[in-house]
């Protein structure tokens, strides 16, 4: 078995034993969901705003994936054992991509509907807005995994989290928030610019996929 | 190792560390808190880079070619390293495929029989006690086959029966160099074929043969009148 799949298979396990971030993000979510139906004072949403509060949600519900699975690899001594091993950096980050990206598929398979119950007069537009989340996961995984493997070894890393993974987000949000908003229109979805943003959001993910690639060795060095 | 430097911000934490260690040889290291020995296992595991001086551990110069000693030491630290969540078997298949290490099954029962944990094996290991969390993390260094075993008080936390059987693990193998930091003076020099003392300040007070180092003299150093 290769370092990456140990890797992967370890922190599925680990997830699938202590339910500690999937459900944590579930139930962001649903909170997050009633505070925007009464915030809004709205039974039904489309659009941008719908894309707003969907993508809003998700980027938190992310943050709250990306800590807990790079400090609990810290806290229990994991980074230490993994380069003890004769073993790639780069393994470590593709496999923390990928069990991000699984926690996020989970999550959303259980927040999307909800939202949709919650905000959407029609669903035509889910399977369209599935592909648009998967890409938006690529870049909340690929950017949160570099960001957090830098911000895990600091004292003030609750802060350096945020202050760094936000403004590398935006893009991500941007390209994602585009894309979807013409899926979300109450009389049914319309895909005029969808492909433009969905380039851009590919290219952004592959740009730091790339990245996160090619620095992953020296980040975790001391 | 030759004029080994750490520094954690501006101030140095180890100074003019210089020693050599050949093949099956034991070096003992003491020194009071904060005198850098756990920092100086952690360079040499490659965790730590150097801040000045040079350092070679098994005929790879650190931090350069780290990667070249990787896979070969085993380190045991101040922590465990082992999750907490898995059991302490699913703890070692993790560590046996980070390191390829050839028939893994055999090795993980050998060495899990040898530590007296055969039957708690198969538990979290957060259930455990201190005691056996260190047996399962002394499995987990020497899973691989190390040649060179760096080891911070591996006696911590063991009952006397526990001590005799983690002595035997981690005794002399032949080709297997050990650095054992340890404040078991008598035990340690006596173990020993050569001996490094630190002063608080991360500098060297002694480097030599272990059995020139008297008791008395490394207390004196513990207790910063030599």
């Amino acid at each position: 078995m290769s370092p990456f799949r140990a890797i992967l298979a370890k922190d599925l396990r680990t997830e699938l034993r202590t339910l500690e971030s999937v459900p944590a993000m579930a139930l962001f979510s649903a909170t997050t969901f009633v505070l925007f139906r009464f915030g809004l004072d709205r039974d039904s949403l489309e659009g941008s705003l719908a894309a707003g509060v969907l993508l809003a949600t998700v980027l938190f519900a992310a943050i709250l994936a990306i800590n807990r699975v790079f400090v609990t690899e810290r806290e229990q001594g994991g980074f230490d054992a993994i380069r003890l091993a004769p073993v790639d950096a780069t393994s470590l980050y593709l496999a923390k991509v990928c069990v991000l990206m699984l926690y996020l598929a989970a999550f959303e398979l259980i927040a999307v509907p909800v939202f949709a119950i919650f905000f959407l007069d029609t669903a035509g537009g889910l399977p369209a807005l599935a592909g648009v989340l998967l890409l938006a996961d690529l870049g909340l995984a690929a950017i949160g995994a570099l960001v957090s493997s830098i911000a895990v070894n600091s004292r003030a890393r609750d802060l350096i989290a945020p202050l760094l993974l936000l403004p590398l987000l935006v893009p991500v949000m941007i390209g994602a928030a585009g894309a979807a908003e013409p899926l979300l229109l109450a009389d049914g979805p319309s895909y005029e610019g969808f492909g433009k943003w969905i380039a851009v959001l590919a290219l952004y993910d592959v740009v730091f996929c790339l990245v996160g690639y090619a620095v992953y060795d020296f980040l975790l060095e001391d | 190792m030759r004029d080994l430097r750490r520094d954690y911000n501006e101030r140095a934490v180890l100074r003019g560390v210089t020693f050599e260690l050949d093949p099956g040889r034991t070096l003992v290291v003491i020194g009071p808190n904060g005198a850098g020995k756990s920092t100086l296992l952690r360079i040499l595991a490659t965790l730590l880079r150097p801040s000045g001086g040079e350092v070679e551990v098994l005929g790879a110069e650190l931090p350069a070619r780290a990667w070249a000693a990787r896979g070969r030491i085993g380190y045991l630290g101040h922590e465990p390293l082992l999750y907490r969540e898995l059991t302490v078997r699913e703890n070692l298949e993790f560590n046996a495929r980070l390191h390829g290490v050839d028939d893994a099954e055999r090795r993980m029962s050998e060495l899990l029989d040898r530590a007296g944990l055969a039957r708690r094996a198969t538990e979290p290991v957060r259930n455990l006690s201190a005691g056996m969390l260190q047996r399962a993390a002394i499995c987990r260094t020497l899973l691989h086959g190390p040649e060179l075993l760096l080891l911070d008080e591996p006696r911590t936390h063991l009952d006397l029966g526990a001590t005799a059987v983690v002595d035997e693990l981690l005794g002399p193998a032949e080709g297997r160099a050990r650095v054992i930091v340890t404040h078991d003076l008598e035990g340690g020099l006596a173990d020993a074929d050569s001996a490094l003392a630190l002063r608080a300040a991360g500098d060297v007070a002694y480097v030599g043969a272990a059995s020139v180092l008297s008791p008395g003299d490394a207390r004196a150093i513990l207790e910063g009148r030599l």
